[in-house]
């Protein structure tokens, strides 16, 4: 029997910075295995979003909830400190500037979290990195420094860096933005196989192509608030609201 | 007017040679040590409560503000009459420690400061707990990226080290001292002395050189 | 806490705050003096002036300020030069910022924009003129706060003298402490009187830095 509760709900998030409100009560769930594109203009919250699931934007109000688990449940701040490091670790979270450790090799950003999270043996950690790294198609920088990777090379060993703990999600926050046109193919290609693979992921992206191409559903942020959401094939075509088609024009045109 | 005659310089240099040693000792087991205790201070001042926070605080504004022989003479004159008894030696590391420990915890909350927002969130997205995040990621960022200025203090240190002389350590000044008093001969021995200096910090700048290297090649 | 003690030194310490102050003006107004001399060498066309100008930088900055002092006061009679302990104090301090105080005129110096020289020389400006009217305004913005970090480093570095006898703030406070077994109170009377001077100049640094900040 498959488990229908879904892997990933968000109940009414409402988060402020200062006096702008930039969730305004959203809702919304990814089943397992699903993969959700979240597009929508700079400033719409759907970043905020995003890492509001991983916890790193603390809501002001709503609930996120992972397979079953709250998210941002209320807890003294030790047990809560210790509850969320438990939870991030079912998460995987890959950020727009990569965010590697330069001071570590390849190997060793791979490597640490399953080391010193899961007291992995250093051994089996690296043939870990080294299966993860097999996935990305990087096996061969294995001992390069992330100085030396170009901006695609960075992002594929970051998606390892996160697979490498098992994650039970995705979440990309704008994976592709800050690289070079002619890098985004490459990174767009490890995620399609991740879907390829049942991964469940949330990704927020600009980029509508290759969200029509891999999301089983689109959701149309603006202003903090969910406009519309449907089957990438229906969003993109026949849009509902004025919002969207807006939007979308600008930026097929564009 | 005495003149200069240097050929009595060799047969004291044993004893100069052994002064020397002990400049060496002293510089480097400070030096760890300021290092260590100069990221302790600049993880205090950063992340600990009010209550550790603002006395270390306070006694790095004092540091910071006086001079090192002051701190000397604080350390093995005055402890001493409130029956704290630490050896000459040992003042003088610690003196030294302390005093280059808060110009290196300067350095370090800067370092630690200018770190990218993302090295934590990466960390933290991870599963890793705040001090862990600190102590794999934060904290050895901060150290590869301050080897220029800290390195610096310890250039700073090695010459300041001579002023553990005046509390009667042996090290390089004061078994120049020691022969002075003997010969009669100040400029000589200082000269000398200044000389040997003058080569240990060559060779400090090219041991620092070289790490400098070695990190910029793994970036 | 003796504070009765510390009201009773307190004009002594006072008096030999004074006479830190001195050798530190002293000290500051020869260093920036030898420092203008050897940045220019440093700075110079010719290789011969330029390698003296590192010479002498390598060799104030590769040895201990406290040998320089010992060499001058203890070692100077040997090649005629009495000095008494303030004289010779305020001298070999003064000789030995210098060299800090040269790199940071030169660093100031260098980090003008090349172009503004050769825009100055294009106006038909002598190279003089042009480093006098067009580069060092400029520079001179960029050098107060290193200069400034080194004139606090020759405040506190001027504690030194103390061992050639120079009745100054750290000499009167090894003094008491050995008199008075008040070590505490001594030491917090002294560092009062250096953090004054210290936190002072600092400030004043940073008025100057901003005062000229705004001009920009």
């Amino acid at each position: 029997m498959t488990d229908v509760r879904p892997m990933i709900e968000v109940r009414g998030a409402r988060k402020f910075f200062g006096p702008l409100e930039v969730l305004k009560g959203i809702d919304f769930s990814v089943a397992r295995g699903q993969i959700v594109a979240v597009i929508g203009p700079s400033g719409s919250g759907k970043s905020t979003l995003l890492r509001s699931i991983n916890h790193l934007e603390t809501l002001d109000g709503g609930e996120v909830w992972l397979d079953g688990v709250q998210v941002n449940q209320t807890l003294a701040r030790r047990a809560f400190e210790k509850h969320i490091n438990s939870v991030r670790q079912q998460m995987g979270m890959v950020f727009q500037h990569f965010n590697l450790f330069p001071h570590l090799s390849v190997a060793e950003n791979i490597a640490i979290a399953p080391m010193k999270l899961k007291g992995m043996a250093k051994a089996d950690a690296r043939a870990l990195a080294l299966k993860m790294l097999d996935k990305v198609g990087l096996a061969d920088k294995i001992d390069a420094f992330p100085a030396r990777l170009s901006g695609g090379q960075k992002q594929r060993v970051a998606i390892a860096r996160a697979l490498a703990m098992q994650p039970k999600v995705m979440l990309f926050d704008e994976a592709t933005s800050a690289l070079d046109p002619e890098l985004v193919d490459e990174v767009n290609l490890v995620m399609k196989q991740l879907a390829a693979e049942h991964m469940t992921m949330v990704i927020v992206t600009h980029e509508m192509r290759f969200a029509a191409e891999v999301a089983d559903r689109v959701i149309f942020m603006a202003d903090g608030a969910v406009v519309e959401e449907g089957k990438p094939d229906d969003l993109f075509r026949n849009p509902v609201q004025e919002r969207t088609r807006s939007f979308l024009k600008k930026f097929l045109n564009g | 007017m005495q003149g200069l005659d240097f050929s009595i310089v060799p047969e004291y240099l044993p004893l100069i040679g052994k002064g020397l040693w002990w400049t060496v000792v002293i510089s480097v087991v400070s030096a760890l040590f300021s290092i260590v205790a100069g990221m302790g201070f600049a993880l205090i001042v950063l992340y600990a409560s009010p209550l550790v926070r603002y006395p270390v605080r306070l006694f790095m504004w004092l540091f910071m503000g006086t001079p090192l022989l002051l701190q000397l003479f604080l350390i093995y004159f005055g402890l001493v009459q409130i029956g704290i008894d630490i050896p000459a030696l040992w003042s003088g590391i610690i003196g030294l420690s302390l005093h280059f420990a808060v110009y290196n915890a300067d350095i370090f909350r800067a370092g630690i400061a200018s770190l990218d927002k993302g090295q934590t969130e990466a960390a933290r997205s991870l599963g890793f707990g705040a001090w862990q995040t600190r102590f794999y990621i934060v904290v050895p960022q901060a150290l590869r990226n301050t080897v220029p200025a800290v390195g610096n203090m310890m250039i700073a240190l090695l010459k300041e080290s001579s002023i553990v002389s005046m509390i009667g350590i042996a090290e390089l000044v004061h078994s120049a001292q020691l022969v002075i008093s003997e010969t009669y001969r100040p400029f000589e021995f200082y000269l000398t002395a200044a000389a040997l200096y003058y080569v240990l910090n060559l060779i400090l700048e090219a041991v620092l050189r070289g790490i400098e290297r070695k990190v910029e090649l793994s970036r | 806490m003796d504070i009765a003690l510390i009201g009773r030194i307190i004009p002594v310490f006072v008096q030999a705050a004074w006479t830190t102050v001195q050798i530190s003006l002293l000290s500051l107004v020869l260093g920036l003096a030898v420092a203008a001399l050897i940045a220019s060498l440093r700075l110079s066309h010719l290789a011969v002036l330029r390698f003296f100008g590192a010479a002498y930088v390598s060799v104030f900055r590769g040895t201990p300020a406290l040998l320089q002092i010992f060499l001058l006061y203890f070692g100077g009679p040997q090649l005629g030069i009495q000095l008494e302990p303030f004289a010779a104090g305020a001298i070999a301090l003064g000789l030995n910022i210098a060299a800090y105080m040269a790199e940071s005129i030169r660093g100031g110096v260098l980090s003008v924009d090349r172009g503004q020289m050769e825009a100055a020389r294009s106006l038909g400006f002598g190279e003089g003129q042009s480093m006098r009217w067009i580069v060092l305004p400029q520079a001179a913005k960029l050098m107060i706060r290193p200069l400034g970090v080194n004139a606090v480093a020759l405040v506190k570095g001027t504690a030194l003298v103390a061992t050639i006898s120079v009745v100054e703030l750290t000499y009167t406070a090894q003094r008491f402490i050995g008199s008075t077994y008040k070590p505490f109170e001594i030491f917090a009377v002294t560092a009062v009187l250096y953090m004054i001077m210290v936190y002072g100049l600092t400030l004043v640094i940073d008025w100057l830095d901003r005062a000229y900040a705004e001009e920009a």
